[in-house]
């Protein structure tokens, strides 16, 4: 069985291709879950600007994707975040998760999405039409999203 | 020759490379830089503490250590985490991907 694969690119993704190409060929698969984050046009946002760290991003992204894969039945697991200039409507993050039943794959893709946010060293600055431009700051929330899945101790 | 090297190389050889992200590095002026502190600096505290100094680019960028997150060799560290030769510590406000 393939493991997770994790990718970073400035590229756009097709959800449709990668979801046919996590599922090809396979029968195992009972529940495929998918999470899309796009870039959402707050306040006049003209463009999201993703910036990362080129070689902690890919390990912090495999190490969360290996965390799921060993808390959940995972069949399959797609992770893919963009980085680069964004403008509102294009697609941001993509989580795919597969397993034979759909518990596993809907919870592992709601965990992957919340540790990512606060979990892997990406940074969002937003730029408006008026050319005033602003780092987004981190979210309690988020915060408080991720320490759902912590482990009892 | 064999035994320590003489106290006069460390400053030589203790060599870190920082990496700034974001705001952080907006603040700094540059994305990275070589340095090479001295003994007294043990750990990501102390590191934080004499980077401040360097400049007032430096100084406005850890002027709230609250708001700054580290990782050393690629992971995220805590300030009492060690630093030794060698080691790639980046400075970074906290993370907002997804």
């Amino acid at each position: 069985m393939p493991g997770p694969v994790v990718r970073v690119q400035e590229a756009g993704f097709d959800l449709a291709a990668e979801a046919a190409r996590l599922t090809e060929g396979r029968t195992d698969i009972g529940g495929l879950a998918s999470f899309v984050g796009l870039c959402r046009a707050d306040d006049g946002l003209a463009a999201l600007v993703l910036e990362h760290y080129p070689g902690m991003t890919e390990r912090a992204l495999a190490r969360i994707a290996q965390e799921a894969w060993g808390r959940w039945p995972l069949t399959g697991c797609t992770v893919i975040h963009r980085v680069g200039r964004l403008v509102p409507g294009e697609p941001i993050v993509l989580v795919l998760t597969a397993s034979a039943h759909r518990a596993a794959a809907l919870d592992a893709c709601a965990f992957l999405i919340d540790w990512l946010k606060t979990s892997a060293p990406f940074w969002k600055r937003e730029e408006f039409a008026d050319g005033a431009s602003r780092w987004v700051a981190a979210k309690a929330e988020d915060d408080a999203a991720a320490a759902r899945w912590a482990k009892p101790a | 020759m064999a035994g320590p090297a003489p106290a006069s190389c460390r400053t030589e050889a203790w060599r870190l490379r920082i990496l700034y992200f974001a705001w952080v590095r907006q603040r700094v002026g540059v994305a990275e830089e070589a340095v090479s502190p001295p003994e007294a600096v043990r750990d990501v505290a102390g590191l934080v503490a004499w980077l401040a100094a360097r400049s007032p680019g430096h100084a406005s960028a850890f002027a709230d250590p609250r708001q700054i997150r580290a990782a050393v060799n690629q992971d995220f560290a805590t300030p009492d985490q060690a630093v030794a030769p060698g080691d790639e510590i980046a400075f970074f406000p906290p993370v907002t991907g997804g």
